[in-house]
């Protein structure tokens, strides 16, 4: 028996021989083509399976999972304080935004207060985080339209000195893990300001920069406009957030609608698209990290001092009263939920995490439909996903 | 919206649909409503298309598993007891206290959370509850509703074993398509071998042992 022939006696897998798939007129065979799980533009391990006619995406689902490893149930089997530092590997770019859903909801269903000066902390951490993601995912969809590497070096350059931050305050660059039900882990010392109002102070320069470098380009213009076209209806009815959804023209941003924290106290304004396409996207990104500079400065100035937390409360061991709660915040991805069932123990009889990343996908076929294979890549990295998160 | 007026708005507009409202007893004050699945698509589509509710995004979908509880109870009962007494047989009532075991039977539970985008009120939480968690685990998908909980509802298929009738497209969506159990109910007790899959590589060492003996055999043959 040759190799040849012993290998293909030996390693055939499910469905080797299966008949081509014709086009739906029957006109000859269409080409299907698995983009992943390890195609550099799928973020991580993802696939898509693709089927095309020609250049043209007629048919494209997603395939998830393969970094699954059932976060929730492993979060029921301990107590509410331990799946604190697994959040930050649901969306590892943004941790303290993980930190701050889970902690919000927590206290909703026990009920605790946050003192003044955590729940400044928690909105300057937390825009900062928006500044970070977005400059990388734009960064990332640049360097996916084949400008390899210097914009995302830029975007990373303004990144490195927030994760500093993060390191100096937190002890981590990204598994930051800092935030706890009714406040704050630690303290932030007046150096630690300042050295945030000196960064903060840098970031216009920086979003200028990022500007003058991108916005204008005839390429990135050309690439993006009017590619992945998402009408507002169908990004409401599939539970689009975030802004995906603010690209598509829908205002819904959720620190406006609900408030949460102290996002009452900063004006703002939300920027919103009217062209529904990835360009729309690439911009409602940047015009998002000027308005978090104005939160992050406004931010600054007005925090009060006082403790971080509540010496005297619980953070062990503690069981609430039978119940339940959804706490939902805006993350940069989109609306990052928590939903948790207590059975009045000490660990949640059920968790849940409400993923922006895998639910922003559920329309990524219908934006692809129709679209060259090139556009796939660009569209896709105008979703924002993080596999961490899609896949739990 | 408080839940209470939810239910009037559908029991006026749907009469007969079965909504009942369950309590929470946690200080977030979410109560939710428990619809009947029969009636539950009419109900979901009355709720999206309200003028007054549009609840037009659906946020979150999820799984509860509730097993079956065992409940062991003491119980005082009168039963007649005979005695003698003084040679004569009576008959007294007595309260004796027994001990009574009795299974509440389990079930799935799905939990979908609305807000509106258009009037930005929310969370109103919807609930639906199959018979049981063996043989009839179906309940009515609302993917014709929303869109959204199309990837979420095959998750709670993958995860809890709840079947969606009318989802356009029902598989796993985070365990692979071989995978037998459902990873997220309380029972579920993880396989010993949960690392091994067979790989081409067993195929050829069973066909290499074979081999070995075959030319064994041909050697001691030979000799």
């Amino acid at each position: 028996m040759t190799v040849g022939a012993f290998i293909q006696e030996t390693n055939k897998p499910e469905g080797w021989n299966r008949p081509p798939v014709m086009k739906p007129d029957g006109d000859g065979e269409l080409l299907e083509v698995a983009m992943g799980p390890h195609h550099p533009s799928t973020h991580g391990v993802f696939r898509m399976d693709v089927s095309l006619d020609g250049e043209k995406v007629i048919r494209l689902k997603p395939v998830f999972g393969y970094l699954h490893r059932n976060h929730e149930k492993l979060a029921e089997g301990m107590s509410y304080l331990g799946s604190m530092p697994f959040t930050d590997r649901l969306d590892y770019i943004c941790s303290l935004t993980n930190n701050w859903a889970y902690a919000l909801a927590v206290e909703k269903l026990t009920g605790q207060e946050v003192p003044e000066r955590a729940e400044y902390l928690r909105v300057i951490l937390g825009e900062l985080t928006r500044v970070q993601n977005h400059a990388s995912s734009i960064g990332f969809l640049i360097q996916e339209m084949g400008a390899s590497g210097t914009p995302l070096m830029y975007a990373f350059k303004a990144r490195e000195k927030i994760l500093d931050l993060f390191e100096g305050l937190t002890g981590a660059r990204m598994m930051c893990n800092y935030m706890r039900f009714g406040g704050c882990r630690v303290d932030a010392s007046p150096a630690w300001l300042d050295d945030t109002r000196k960064v903060v102070a840098g970031l216009p320069g920086f979003i200028d920069e990022f500007e003058r470098l991108l916005t204008g380009n005839e390429i990135l213009m050309a690439r993006c406009q009017g590619v992945g076209i998402l009408r507002p209806e169908l990004a409401v009815n599939a539970g689009v957030t975030g802004p995906m959804l603010r690209a598509s023209g829908v205002n819904y941003d959720i620190r406006k609608v609900d408030s949460y924290g102290i996002y009452n106290r900063f004006p703002f304004r939300v920027p919103l698209g009217d062209h529904w396409d990835v360009y729309d996207r690439f911009m409602i990104r940047l015009l998002e990290v000027r308005e978090s500079i104005k939160i992050l400065e406004q931010a600054l100035k007005e925090i009060p001092a006082g403790p971080v937390m509540d010496a005297k409360v619980k953070i062990r061991g503690f069981r609430p009263k039978p119940g339940e709660a959804y706490g939902r915040i805006e993350a940069p991805k989109g609306e990052l939920g928590f939903y948790l069932i207590s059975d009045g123990g000490p660990n949640p009889y059920r968790y849940r995490v409400r993923p922006p990343s895998l639910i922003n996908l559920t329309i990524l076929e219908d934006m692809c439909l129709g679209q060259n294979v090139a556009d796939v890549v660009l569209i896709f990295g105008s979703v924002d996903i993080v596999l961490g998160e899609v896949d739990r | 919206m408080t839940a209470e007026g939810i239910k009037m708005m559908i029991d006026a507009a749907l009469p007969g649909s079965g909504v009942e409202i369950v309590t929470n007893p946690s200080v977030s004050g979410q109560h939710s409503l428990r619809l009947d699945p029969s009636h539950a698509v009419a109900v979901a589509k009355f709720l999206r298309d309200d003028e007054g509710l549009s609840l037009d995004f659906l946020s979150n979908a999820t799984g509860v598993d509730w097993p079956d509880k065992e409940i062991t109870e003491k119980v005082k009962v009168k039963r007649p007891v005979t005695k003698t007494v003084d040679g004569v047989e009576q008959t007294a009532e007595e309260t004796v206290e027994e001990t009574r075991k009795r299974v509440e039977p389990g079930c799935l539970e799905a939990v979908y959370h609305l807000y509106s985008v258009a009037r930005k009120h929310g969370p109103v939480v919807i609930r639906m509850r199959t018979v049981n968690r063996t043989d009839q685990v179906e309940l009515p998908s609302l993917t014709s509703v929303w869109r959204s909980a199309e990837f979420q509802e095959r998750e709670i298929f993958d995860l809890y074993g709840i079947v969606f009738k009318g989802h356009p497209d029902l598989r796993r969506l985070l365990m692979w398509d071989g995978f037998k159990d459902h990873p997220m109910r309380r029972d579920y007790v993880d396989p010993d071998d949960f690392e091994y899959e067979p790989t081409a590589h067993d195929e050829v060492l069973k066909r290499a042992e074979a081999h070995r003996a075959a030319s064994q055999e041909g050697r001691a043959a030979g000799q």
